[in-house]
C-alpha cells in the first residue's frame, strides 16, 4: 500500500522538477534584468520596474497564478505545465528583482565610478564589476527564494498538472490514507529544498571574495 | 615641454542651485605635476571629476589634446580612456585579484589578449613594487598596497594624464609615504599630473605648479616658492600656513 502510495506519488516528481527548472531560471533571468532596469533605468522605467515588483508581491500567488495562466494559456495556448511554470516565473521575478536591487546596490557607487573612469561603458561596468560582486552578494538571499519556488511549484496543481502535490491528493482521495500521502509528499518537497540549499551554501562558499569581511 | 595637454576656460558647475565651481581656468602642461589644495568642500574632487566627465560641467569648455571633450556628439568612453583616476578610497575592484585589477581595462576596454594584457599589468605592477602581491585581493591588502595597485591600474592604460583625488587622505600616517614615493617617481618620469592633495612636502618638492581654490574660484596659483614665501593673497598665506603647520609633524617621517 505505502509502496504503491509512494511510486504513484514519486511519478510526479518530473513534472514538479520540470516546472521548477523552467520557473527557476526563467524567473533570474528576468530578476536580473529588472533589477537593472530599476537601479539604472531613470526615473521612467525604475518607477516602472517598482511598480511590477510592488504588484507582484502584492497578490497572492494562487490568485496571480490562475491570472497570468489564463492569459498565457488564452493568448498563445501553452500548455497547462508551461504556463503554470511562465507564471510562476513571473511571480518570482517580482522578488528577485529586489534581492538583486538590494545586492547591487550594497556594492556602492564606487566601483561604477572606477569602471567608468577605466573608460568602460555602463553595460561593460555592469557586466564585469557590477554583476560580478552582485550576483555573489545575492546568493543567500537567492536561496531563500528558490525554496520559495520550489514550494510554490505546487500551486501548479490547481491548474490541473499532474505534479506532486495533485499526485498526493489523488491517492489521499482513492486510498483514504491522507496522511501517508501528504506525508510522502512533504518528505519529497523537503528533500528537494534541503539539497537545493546545501548546493548553494557550497557555490556561496566556493565564489566567496577572500579577506572582504576584514577589508580595512 | 610647454605643450598644453589640458586647458579649462570659464569652467561652472551647479548642485542643487548651489555653484560648485564658478569660472574656473587652468592649463596644464605636458608632463607637469599640478597640486590643487584648498578647504574641504570648495569643488577640488567635483573640478577633478569634471575633467574626465565622470560630472558634466554645465557651461566653459574642457579641452584635451587640442579637442574640446564637453561637445555634444563626443564618446565620453573614449575620452575617460585618456584619463587614469586615483581615488582617495582606492576603488580597487573587490572580486579581482591585483592583477586582475590591472587586467581588466586592458582586455576589456583596450581590447587586448591575456597574454599581452598580463605583460603589461606585470610591468605596471612592477613599476610600483607590487609585483610580489598580485595574486591577492583588495581584502588581503594594506591601504598603501591598494593604492599603488590602483596607480598601477590608471597607468596600465597609458593616460596622457592621471588625476589624484586625495590618494593619501584614507591611509594611516605610516603607509603614505609608499604612495607619495610612487607618486614623485611618475612626476620625475614626466607624467602628467593633477593632484588634489594635503601632503604639502610632495606640493613643495614635486609641483611644477599649485593652485589654491576656494569657494568654486581660483584664489592663486603659482609655482611652489611663490606659493609658499610670496603668496600675493592673505588668504593663501593664512591657509598655507594651517595646513603645514597642521602636517608638518607626518612629513618629518
Amino acid at each position: 500500500m505505502f509502496i504503491n502510495i509512494l511510486f504513484y506519488i514519486l511519478s510526479g516528481a518530473g513534472i514538479t522538477l520540470s516546472v521548477i527548472a523552467i520557473a527557476l531560471p526563467v524567473g533570474l533571468v528576468l530578476g536580473v534584468l529588472l533589477s537593472l532596469v530599476r537601479v539604472y533605468g531613470g526615473k521612467l522605467f525604475s518607477g516602472l520596474a517598482a511598480v511590477y515588483s510592488t504588484i507582484m508581491r502584492g497578490i497572492p500567488h494562487v490568485v496571480l497564478l490562475f491570472i497570468l495562466f489564463f492569459v498565457l494559456a488564452g493568448t498563445i495556448n501553452l500548455s497547462p505545465l508551461l504556463a503554470g511554470a511562465v507564471s510562476l516565473a513571473i511571480i518570482s521575478s517580482g522578488y528577485q528583482l529586489e534581492i538583486f536591487r538590494g545586492a547591487i546596490q550594497s556594492i556602492g557607487g564606487g566601483q561604477m565610478m572606477a569602471a567608468r573612469a577605466l573608460g568602460m561603458t555602463k553595460l561593460k561596468a555592469i557586466r564585469y564589476i557590477i554583476l560580478p560582486q552582485a550576483l555573489r552578494v545575492a546568493i543567500p538571499s537567492w536561496s531563500n527564494e528558490v525554496a520559495s519556488i520550489i514550494k510554490d511549484s505546487s500551486l501548479v496543481y490547481a491548474l490541473g498538472v499532474p505534479e506532486i502535490l495533485r499526485r498526493a491528493q489523488f491517492m489521499s482521495a482513492s486510498t483514504y490514507q491522507p496522511f501517508i500521502a501528504y506525508g510522502i509528499a512533504a518528505v519529497l518537497y523537503f528533500i528537494m529544498t534541503f539539497l537545493a540549499g546545501r548546493l548553494l551554501d557550497k557555490l556561496e562558499t566556493k565564489t566567496k571574495i577572500p579577506c572582504l569581511q576584514l577589508e580595512k | 615641454m610647454t605643450k598644453p595637454i589640458i586647458e579649462v576656460k570659464n569652467l561652472k558647475k551647479v548642485y542643487g542651485g548651489r555653484e560648485i565651481l564658478k569660472n574656473i581656468a587652468l592649463t596644464v602642461n605636458e608632463g607637469d605635476t599640478v597640486v590643487i589644495i584648498g578647504p574641504s568642500g570648495t569643488g577640488k574632487s567635483t573640478f577633478l571629476r569634471c575633467l574626465n566627465l565622470l560630472t558634466y560641467p554645465d557651461s566653459g569648455e574642457i579641452w584635451l589634446d587640442g579637442k574640446l571633450i564637453n561637445a555634444p556628439g563626443v564618446n565620453q568612453d573614449e575620452v575617460r580612456q585618456h584619463y587614469g583616476m586615483v581615488f582617495q578610497d582606492f576603488l580597487l575592484f573587490n572580486h579581482l585579484t591585483a592583477l586582475g585589477n590591472v587586467m581588466i581595462g586592458l582586455t576589456k576596454v583596450k581590447g587586448l589578449n591575456q597574454e599581452t594584457a598580463k605583460e603589461k599589468a606585470m610591468k605596471e605592477l612592477r613599476h610600483v613594487g607590487m609585483q610580489d602581491h598580485i595574486d591577492q585581493y583588495p581584502g588581503q591588502l594594506s591601504g598603501g598596497q591598494k593604492q599603488r595597485v590602483a596607480i598601477a591600474r590608471a597607468l596600465a592604460m597609458d593616460p596622457r594624464v592621471i588625476l589624484f583625488d586625495e590618494p593619501t587622505s584614507a591611509l594611516d600616517p605610516e603607509l603614505i609615504g609608499e604612495v607619495l614615493g610612487v607618486m614623485k617617481k611618475l612626476a620625475l618620469e614626466g607624467m602628467t599630473m593633477v593632484c588634489v592633495t594635503h601632503e604639502m612636502g610632495f606640493a613643495r618638492e614635486v609641483a611644477d605648479r599649485i593652485v589654491f581654490m576656494e569657494g568654486g574660484v581660483v584664489v592663486e596659483e603659482g609655482n611652489p616658492n611663490e606659493m609658499f614665501y610670496h603668496p600675493k593673497v592673505q588668504r593663501t598665506k593664512e591657509f598655507l600656513w594651517k595646513i603645514t603647520e597642521l602636517y608638518a609633524s607626518s612629513e618629518k617621517k
